[in-house]
């Protein structure tokens, strides 16, 4: 049996279920509307797992199901060396967001990493500790900072209602995704110009650590033919 | 595989030559406060060290390396002058699959604390650490950080951008943008001179008041403060070529050490802020001499730690093993870190540490 992680409410799922859709592979909820249970229909031997999107990279790395969707950015942040973890298969055209750096709009001296830098620099000496950047995207954060040389900085942890953090005095900057800014310009914050980290999107992917048996390879032969897609060399 | 029983007694033998050589023995918690190690090495640490949370403590960590604790209570009660010998287990965290390092290994070290003679220090360490490491065909290579922090500080700059580019001596890519930027090679970013422009028309203050409404700590006399700093240094005039070139040479300036001070020599006239640290190079050559290190072999790179080794700001070096090993043994010189951690006081110091995980597997493999 091929199993198939798809994000378990809202938008997601709803697009993720309409892209299949359009590809001859109908999946549904089956049961009541808010039971996480689902049906895979136009494809013999794949099974539909609803999971929450953020717990799928996890699902992916462990094996557990054989292909999944998820936000690219997710998969990039919850796994070291992902690459050599999934194969993706097909980024699927929705669910875009920008995952960057932002800071107050009042900060008129700061439009780049080099000013951010700079400016924590200062920050530092003037408030005895590091200028801090709430976000969720831990990993990913940290590895841009680190390749881009900033320093003087530390994360705190935040995993939602991040642009209200400077408000409300626990970061004096954010690392958030973003698909229009509204919420930034909302809570008076605006992007660097040059601290976008990483462009995400849904995307479908094949988990290496997954079971590949002869029935699952069938399947993804089969399901891959109908998504017009290159299965991934197992 | 090398065993554990195989390593420990390597780590006994080196301690016990650390001892021989006039240490005292030492030792540290395994679990250290987050604060200190967070505040010398920046966020980069979490993605290396193990994290752990204490009710009461708050964030702590798995003992990432001696230097931070051995300091800490050298500055708290230690002799002067002080010799430190130590031997334990140290915890990194490996964030590449594959990656065949080691994330607990055992650590003998070997730190001296001494205000007299920093030179001699410098070459009593790497000499008794070259003679601990002797037969396993290792290659050593030096460098000295005090040469480019002394450069940079000779620089006919403004403080400012001097402060910036000691900042980040230890990040080579930000400092190279920072030069370039300062030597008029990379051209201003757009938004910076659309600022510029603005604050030749209006005064922070009222460009503050004009972008939105006011949020976050980051004050807004710390942001006009900033914003008066750029409008002065954009009137400051760019690095000369000629002095730029000299940097760009002098961080790339890798020689056998007997030909690095020669041509530091020849450099030394046209810098001369770098003559002082030009001349303890030079007596570190003639220390290291006395010692039977043959200077006129043994490998300088100018920029050599300026990736892997923050709080180095003199002698550094490193033993390196065949292939893509980490460096068999590694250290230099800190003296800044132990005013840092010192709360006012400092003190010279120059130390090492070997992984007798690396030397038990070299022995082994011979």
């Amino acid at each position: 049996m091929l199993k198939i992680g798809v994000p378990s409410k809202g938008r997601l799922m709803e697009k993720t279920f309409d892209w299949f859709g359009g590809r001859g592979v109908t999946m549904r909820q089956s049961g009541a509307e808010r039971e996480y249970a689902g049906a895979v229909e136009g494809l013999e031997g794949a099974e539909l797992v609803l999971l929450s999107a953020g717990e799928i990279p996890r699902e992916l790395a462990a094996g557990r199901i054989h292909l999944g969707v998820t936000g690219s950015d997710l998969v990039r942040d919850k796994l070291v060396d992902w690459s050599a973890q999934v194969w993706q298969l097909a980024q699927l055209g929705f669910g875009h967001a920008d995952l960057i750096i932002a800071v107050p709009m009042v900060w008129i001296d700061v439009d780049t990493l080099d000013d951010l830098d700079a400016a924590a620099a200062a920050f530092r000496a003037v408030h005895g500790h590091r200028l801090r950047i709430a976000t969720k995207y831990h990993r990913l954060v940290r590895e841009f900072l680190t390749a881009q040389g900033v320093a003087d900085y530390q994360l705190v942890d935040s995993q939602g209602a991040t642009e209200g953090t400077v408000r409300s005095g626990t970061a004096e900057a954010v690392a958030d995704i973003t698909s229009s800014g509204e919420t930034l310009r909302a809570n008076h914050l605006k992007g660097l110009s040059d601290g976008l980290i990483h462009q995400s999107q849904a995307t479908l992917y094949a988990a290496k650590a997954a079971d590949w048996g002869p029935g699952a390879q069938a399947t993804l032969t089969a399901l891959s033919h109908k998504l017009g897609i290159t299965p991934p060399a197992l | 595989m090398i065993s554990k029983p195989a390593i420990r007694a390597e780590a006994e033998r080196l301690f016990a030559a650390f001892r021989a050589a006039g240490a005292q023995a030492v030792d540290a918690d395994l679990l250290l406060p987050a604060g200190a190690l967070l505040d010398l090495y920046g966020e980069d640490i979490r993605a290396r060290a193990y994290v752990t949370h204490d009710p009461l403590q708050g964030e702590m960590m798995l003992r990432p390396d001696f230097t931070v604790p051995v300091v800490q209570a050298h500055m708290a009660h230690g002799a002067d002058p002080a010799r430190y010998a130590y031997m334990g287990e140290v915890f990194r965290a490996q964030d590449h699959l594959g990656d065949a390092r080691a994330r607990e290994y055992l650590q003998v070290g070997f730190e001296v604390f001494d205000r007299a003679a920093p030179e001699a220090a410098d070459a009593e360490v790497f000499a008794l650490f070259s003679q601990c490491l002797q037969g396993l065909g290792l290659r050593p290579v030096t460098g000295d950080v005090g040469i480019l922090l002394a450069a940079v500080r000779g620089l006919t700059t403004t403080d400012r951008r001097k402060a910036a580019l000691l900042r980040h001596v230890w990040r080579p890519k930000r400092f190279r943008a920072l030069l370039d930027r300062f030597a008029g090679r990379a051209p201003m970013p757009t938004a910076r001179a659309a600022l510029l422009l603005r604050l030749a028309q209006d005064t922070p203050e009222a460009l503050i008041e004009a972008a939105g409404t006011f949020t976050g700590l980051r004050s807004a006399e710390e942001i006009a403060s900033r914003a008066r700093a750029l409008t002065q240094d954009a009137a400051a005039p760019p690095l000369a070529a000629p002095e730029a070139a000299l940097l760009y040479d002098l961080l790339s300036l890798e020689a056998p050490a007997a030909a690095a001070l020669a041509h530091l020599r020849g450099i030394a006239p046209l810098m001369p802020a770098i003559e002082p640290a030009v001349d303890r190079f030079a007596r570190r050559l003639s220390e290291l001499a006395a010692r039977g290190v043959d200077t006129g072999a043994l490998a300088f790179e100018a920029s050599h730690g300026r990736s892997s080794m923050e709080y180095y700001d003199g002698f550094v070096f490193s033993f390196l093993g065949p292939g893509t090993l980490p460096p068999v043994a590694s250290g230099g010189r800190y003296d800044a870190l132990t005013a840092v951690l010192g709360q006012g006081r400092s003190i010279p110091a120059v130390g090492g540490i070997i992984r007798p995980h690396l030397v038990a597997t070299l022995q082994g493999a011979a």
